[in-house]
């Protein structure tokens, strides 16, 4: 069989993803031979049309492309300078909400010299060989807080490749040597004559593209960094209406699907009988896919109705059929033994034998969904000339594309996606197996490709149709010695590993192992001479991926509520107790002090109220969060949460306040009441009803620090949501005695101290 | 046949009176600013002012609407909107931006009823909305923000 070169080279990119986001990225550059063995392992998983491209060469452009690699400055991917004086900046990843949009833009905007007001920003296509994420290697997506953390040097140097392009054309029109030109706030300049970017921008793009351009020192910095340089670019839009999200993409023609899924994970369509719903008003189609009966009708309501009258029989031969209870039992069971190493430092059992008290803690999490504000849905029609064009929240467009192609049988570069704004992901679009894409292409190719299809997922489907935080059990041993000291830390981790099975098990996982399990708990930087990570890997047959933040989710949680138990075993103050191990973690030190200064650490409050403190590191940002609440009757309502943060040089400081904030409303509800549970393998929850997300009367105050700092940017999508649960369950502890250590946390069920 | 008078405008809509109103504004006037987030009243990303009244458009038969005065987030003008509007814009509320044409369909039809919300006014009138963003701190301060404006 022979491949378009271009088919080859996708799959090639598909090998090499790299999902960075799932640990700490400091050991970016893994070998050729790691990437290949990854793709080959993966390549079935994406479906058999990359399968053969395993045979990529080590000069390919896997590794052209390797993550960490400083290529040279490509304003002509990044910047366009228009006549009319505009500047648009191309948008490599999804936005969703992080922000993203702004931030590039600010970024090229500063090297640049721009004026905000002439900044623009668009979404680039699906283009792995120019927009792939540096940390990821030579794919296009976005996840694990990467985007500013891996697009920085390369858009400094995309800014500032323009600007000399600029410089160069000013000064062959003006005849005068580009050193004594100069550029602030959109305008060229030499003595007293000046021209715009516009006037300009005809013949810059005729000069030759410096590859490495002198970039800019934080001293000249004009945007990046200052409070209230760089409104969201996208704020006009999502105030009035006007952004398009792909829910209302509108093509000549477009059909809207809704799909039956199988009420049991791994269940299959046996038969159906689509009699009723044919009747039904504007239904014009049902066809079987993979993943179940789509219904196709003239608009959502009617393709509503339709599946209400839809009758499947399935078959669960092959379905798991278990409640989340007998799942969670099986943990325990296997928690009971010892299990695969994760991580060890000295000798945990040794040091354990000399403790003066010992504390054993059990933690259980749920499953959670993600219930991104817009439910998953997506366009997808074929072109004229045969391609494929689609429409939706891309995040992973390496792959989206791949997997298209696949399933419509066409050449990856013939599949065009649009990546629209997102209406929220927390990780739901990151989805390696593609699944409602492939849903997309699945009834596109059973509905013979005659309109353009419009899959929706209704909020039910988001609920029941799958993919959630994984569900966890942690068992933790830890004691002090008589002096107070950690003497040890034995830690037993049970839960289903999000990377085994899909295509980045041979990257990610590690003799068994998945980082995104352990993370946080095993690399802890508590400096704690004798710890001991083990994990087991659940095996349900129940959908799971990364739910912002992955295996911080609930890893923060263990680490710093055990921490707080060996403190109160210690008889040592909680803040005093973990500064004495971050000696060797001196930025986790710092935004420690600094929340619990700020939130007036020590300091007495009201009978019924409470004060605790967390700090945890993840994707190498450094928070710490103090929370203040008030128990009444059994309830918790938390008054106040303190953050700091450490994400290094800070881009847009506003929006980094707002992803704290934002990251408190998002968890706050986990940490109060959400889970997701099955009975007889079915999900219970359906709607915001029954998993109901934060509300604006029990959002507390949230105030953020920020470090001023100048390591290089890292992410801050993700990092706030780790320390809500511990920092509000050491605050309950605080205000009533009762230690709370599951989540959610459910007072009722603890006892006194 | 129905007859829907959004945004001054007289929309005949080719659909049964029971579909939600929703989904005449989103699928049929075309109208995409008001979203979809749960169908069921829960979440408020649907919201429409009906006679002036913040309306869960996912909830109301579109039959129901017919004679009365629907007004969409394209459709705003006076000064409420525009002040609620430029206070979301100074304090860069947004994030994803999916609820935010609900939470400000729901703050202007608040401010045009109480010009001086204390903050459990707010509260009463915003729980219905869901921000999965959680951008509750914002959208509060815009509301506050915006009453200052207009008084
Ligand atoms: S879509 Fe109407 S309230 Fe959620
Ligand atoms: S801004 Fe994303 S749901 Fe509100």
């Amino acid at each position: 069989m022979t491949i378009a070169p271009e088919e080859k080279t996708i799959a090639a990119a598909v090998t090499g993803m790299r999902p960075q986001h799932l640990t700490v990225a400091a050991d970016a550059i893994r070998s050729y031979e790691a990437t290949r063995r990854a793709f080959l392992k993966g390549g079935a998983a994406l479906g058999g049309a990359l399968v053969v491209a395993g045979i990529a060469g080590p000069n390919g452009e896997a590794l052209a492309q390797a993550p960490g690699a400083n290529l040279p400055a490509n304003p002509g991917a990044f910047v366009r300078i228009a006549p009319d004086n505009t500047v648009t900046v191309i948008i490599k990843a999804l936005d969703k909400g992080q922000g993203v949009t702004t931030g590039l833009t600010t970024i090229v905007a500063d090297e640049l010299d721009a004026d905000w007001s002439q900044m623009r920003a668009v979404f680039a296509p699906a283009d792995h060989r120019l927009y792939n994420n540096l940390l990821f290697g030579p794919v296009q997506g976005v996840g694990g807080s990467t985007t500013i953390a891996g697009s920085w040097l390369q858009m400094r140097k995309a800014g500032a490749a323009a600007k000399q392009m600029l410089i160069a054309a000013a000064a062959a029109e003006w005849g005068v040597p580009a050193a004594e030109i100069r550029v602030a706030r959109g305008v060229v300049s030499h003595g007293g004559r000046q021209a715009t970017f516009g006037q300009l921008s005809a013949k810059a793009a005729t000069m030759p593209v410096v590859a490495d351009p002198a970039l800019k020192g934080p001293g000249d910095w004009t945007l990046i960094g200052k409070d209230g340089a760089t409104p969201r670019v996208d704020s006009l839009a999502k105030t009035s209406g006007q952004a398009t999200f792909s829910i209302d993409v509108r093509r000549p023609g477009m059909l809207t699907a809704l799909v039956a899924h199988a009420p049991k994970f791994g269940g299959r369509v046996r038969s159906f009988d689509a009699a009723e719903t044919r009747k039904v008003k504007g239904v014009v189609d049902v066809v079987e896919i993979p993943s179940g009966v789509a219904v196709v009708a003239r608009d959502t309501w009617s393709a509503m109705k339709g599946r209400e009258a839809l009758k499947v029989t399935w078959d669960f031969a092959a379905a798991e059929t278990r409640s989340s209870e007998a799942i969670m039992a099986e943990y325990k069971r296997q928690a009971a033994s010892r299990g695969l190493s994760a991580g060890r430092r000295g000798d945990a059992a040794q040091g354990l034998s000399r403790a003066a008290k010992v504390i054993e803690a059990e933690f259980e999490f749920p499953y959670l969904a993600h219930g991104p504000m817009e439910p998953l849905n997506g366009v997808i029609e074929r072109r004229a000339d045969g391609g494929i064009e689609a429409w939706a929240g891309f995040q992973f467009q390496t792959v989206e594309q791949a997997t298209v192609a696949a399933i419509c049988g066409v050449a990856a570069n013939q599949v065009q996606l649009n990546t629209l704004f997102a209406g929220g992901s927390f990780g739901r679009r990151a989805t390696p197996t593609c699944d409602y894409v492939s849903e997309m292409a699945h009834i596109l190719k059973a509905t013979g490709y005659r309109a353009p299809i419009h899959l929706v997922w209704t909020r039910e489907d988001d609920m029941q149709a799958g993919y959630y935080r994984p569900m966890v059990y942690h068992k933790v041993r830890a004691g002090v010695d008589a002096q107070g000291r950690i003497a040890g830390w034995e830690h037993r981790i049970v839960g289903k590993s999000i990377l085994i099975g899909s295509p980045f098990e041979a990257m990610m996982v590690v003799n068994g192992v998945d980082a995104t399990t352990v993370e946080g708990a095993n690399d802890t930087r508590y400096d704690i001479a004798n710890l001991n990570v083990e994990v087991h890997n659940g095996r349900e047959g129940v959908p799971v991926l990364w739910w912002r933040s992955v295996g911080h989710t609930h890893t923060g949680q263990v680490t710093e509520v055990v921490m707080d138990e060996l403190a109160q075993a210690a008889g040592k103050d909680p803040l005093a107790f973990r500064l004495d191990y971050l000696g060797k973690a001196p930025r986790d030190a710092a935004v420690l002090r600094l929340a619990a200064e700020k939130a007036g650490w020590g300091q007495p409050l009201p009978a019924g109220k409470g004060r605790g403190i967390a700090v945890h590191e993840s994707f190498r940002t450094h928070v710490a969060m103090a929370a203040e609440v008030t128990v009444d009757g059994g309830k918790v309502k938390v008054d106040r949460i303190v953050a700091a943060v450490d994400c290094g040089i800070v881009v847009n400081p506003d929006i980094v306040r707002a992803q704290i904030e934002g990251a408190v409303g998002f968890a706050l509800s986990s940490v109060l009441r959400n889970r997701l549970t099955l009975k007889d393998g079915e999900v219970q929850e359906t709607n915001f009803d029954t998993f109901e997300p934060t509300r604006m009367s029990e959002m507390p105050k949230v105030e953020v620090h920020l470090i001023a700092s100048t390591e290089p940017p890292t992410g801050i999508g993700e990092p706030g949501v780790p320390l809500v649960g511990p920092a509000i369950s050491n605050a309950v502890f605080a205000a009533t005695g009762k230690r709370p250590r599951s989540l959610p946390i459910d007072l009722n069920q603890l006892g006194g101290a | 046949m129905l007859t829907l008078d959004i945004n001054g405008r007289s929309h005949q809509i080719d659909a049964d009176p029971d579909m939600p109103l929703l989904w005449a504004i989103r699928d049929h006037a075309n109208l995409t600013g008001t979203k979809f987030g749960c169908g069921k009243a829960l979440c408020g990303a649907c919201t429409v002012h009906v006679d002036g009244q913040a309306v869960r458009s996912c909830s109301l038969p579109a039959g129901d609407a017919q004679g009365r005065k629907i007004v969409t987030i394209e459709g705003l003008d006076g000064r409420v909107a525009e002040a609620v509007q430029a206070s979301w814009r100074k304090l860069d509320v947004v994030q994803c931006g999916y609820c935010q044409s609900g939470q400000i369909m729901s703050a202007i039809a608040l401010l045009s009823e109480n010009r001086t919300p204390s903050e459990d006014d707010i509260n009463n009138a915003m729980d219905g909305n869901i921000c999965r963003c959680g951008t509750y701190v914002r959208i509060k301060a815009a509301i506050q923000d915006a009453a200052r404006s207009l008084a």
